[in-house]
């Protein structure tokens, strides 16, 4: 199981890398093995302000449809056209292109209130 | 996932063999099964393109013996029992006084007075106490006898254009044919496994259902494998069934529906006699049908339709009725579905709408099945 060590990780399986205060947010590579064959990934609108636990995406597999919550407040201000077209990223590269959307963080601090790699590594097993 | 409470559920002999094979398992109808191994379209194709083995052990066999056990089964079920040869099985229904349905399920005349009835996992104790409580005058004057036998057996389904060889490698060189279509077979295997044999399925290709001793399971299931059947979860089940607008009980049926407003009226003998329901499916005829099962495609690229999403008039208008199936087709790459549409709504080119979390998707009403 992948857990890149430079993420921050919620409970709900998304992941968070900061660069700046611009934050990019996909699910785990434990969340993707779960879910199986994604089939259709709905993104959140560009200019939505979102808070903590707020359900701003929704990735379908063939069998379920899985809210995905956003980890920090903030403005999206970016989201991922190629996972639309092609959901399948979100299995093969859920760090990478399978990424979902872009939040310009109003708190950095809140993500200490996710957790590392480590901690992940726990909640999954 | 959510956490389920697990004390009620019950295991088929082959729960530790699934969870060898990586299945995914969840509860269905009181019984922890594979929804799913290397994936749902992968084991769909497998099915369509060669051969697959689906774990059917929770499912009901229910034998009828006496000698008024045809003509009373007639007065129970919709389609006719009478016209069976001996060898020879049906797809029936099994329903209320309201002509609601209560099961369907398929019968098979398997003596000149005893019949095998392999009902729906989650009506096994529904179906058994229906016919117990129609067959009481009988079973008082020593005519019917009933037994639920579906603890005694495991089931496997295997289906595929390849089930036929997978069959003659599973049986071996005294392993004997299958039963032709719809026909049923009981055999004694080399180890000296009594065996029964259905020439049928529910994914549409070519394929049987075997039910051997639960203690024999996972060694015929083995041989299944060992065959070239791909195991195969309740996730494709689902969705082989729904390409083919096979109804499912509990989505599709119910006690609310009857089986002519499902579509089912090639199952319903009207003309046969007097049957539990008959009353209210011959005003149906008669009267024409209020609302009807129909299929439904979608023609965007969108979320997968699901059970329950709301069917709506087009450009926004109100909604109609609620998919009682729905899921993306493998086989299409498209979203498929059924739901009851009112008479009006369910002639085929019908445009409609689906409601998925508040937007809405253009579909329309196609002609079944959908490949």
């Amino acid at each position: 199981m992948n857990i890149p060590d430079q993420l921050k990780y919620a409970e709900s399986h998304e992941w968070t890398a900061m660069s700046d205060d611009l934050a990019t947010i996909g699910i785990s590579d434990h969340a993707q093995t779960e879910l199986t064959d994604i089939v259709y990934v709905e993104v959140p609108e560009v200019g939505r302000v979102v808070s903590p636990g707020e359900p701003v995406a929704v990735v379908e597999s063939v069998k379920a449809a899985s809210d995905i919550y956003a980890p920090i407040s903030g403005e999206i201000v970016e989201v991922n056209e190629a996972v639309q077209n092609d959901p399948e990223l979100v299995n093969t590269d859920p760090y990478g292109e399978g990424w979902l959307f872009k939040i310009k963080a109003e708190d950095t601090s809140q993500l200490d209130a996710l957790m590392d790699a480590g901690a992940y590594k726990t909640h999954i097993s | 996932m959510s956490e389920e409470d697990n004390s009620e559920v019950k295991q088929t002999p082959l729960a530790a063999r699934h969870l060898e094979l990586g299945a995914k398992m969840a509860a269905f109808a009181g019984w922890e099964m594979p929804i799913q191994y290397a994936g749902i379209m992968s084991e769909h194709l497998a099915v369509r393109e060669n051969a697959g083995v689906f774990d059917i052990s929770h499912m009901g066999q229910i034998w009828v013996r006496g000698p008024h056990a045809l003509e009373w089964l007639n007065g129970v079920l919709t389609n006719d029992v009478a016209g069976l040869e001996i060898g020879e099985g049906q797809y029936t229904l099994m329903l209320n006084d309201k002509g609601g349905v209560i099961d369907d399920l398929i019968i098979y005349r398997t003596g000149e007075a005893e019949l095998f009835l392999v009902v729906n996992a989650s009506r096994i104790e529904v179906d058994f106490k229906w016919l117990e409580e129609q067959a009481y005058r009988h079973i008082e004057e020593g005519g019917i006898e009933l037994d639920n036998d579906s603890e005694l057996f495991a089931g496997l389904a295997i289906q595929g254009p390849k089930a036929v060889e997978v069959w003659e490698a599973m049986a071996g060189e005294s392993g004997g044919a299958l039963p032709e279509r719809n026909h049923i077979a009981q055999v004694i295997a080399e180890n000296g496994d009594s065996l029964i044999l259905c020439r049928t399925g529910y994914t549409g290709e070519d394929g049987f259902e075997l039910f051997c001793p639960a203690a024999s399971a996972v060694l015929w299931f083995d041989k299944a494998l060992a065959a070239g059947s791909e195991p195969c979860g309740l996730g494709a089940r689902d969705t082989l069934r729904l390409e083919k607008c096979y109804p499912l009980n509990g989505s599709d049926l119910d006690e609310e529906h009857t089986p002519l407003e499902a579509g089912l009226g090639f199952f319903v003998k009207l003309d046969k006699g007097e049957f539990v329901g008959r009353e209210i499916l011959a005003k149906q005829k008669e009267n024409g049908l209020d609302r009807r099962l129909c299929a439904i495609r979608m023609t965007v690229k969108g979320p997968p339709p699901r059970p329950h999403y709301g069917v709506c008039q087009p450009d926004g208008g109100e909604q109609i009725a609620e998919l009682s199936s729905g899921g993306l087709s493998p086989s299409l790459k498209e979203g498929i579905g059924m739901a009851y549409l009112p008479q009006d709504s369910a002639k085929v080119g019908t445009k409609i709408e689906i409601d998925v979390r508040g937007r809405r998707y253009e579909a329309e009403v196609v002609k079944k099945p959908f490949i």
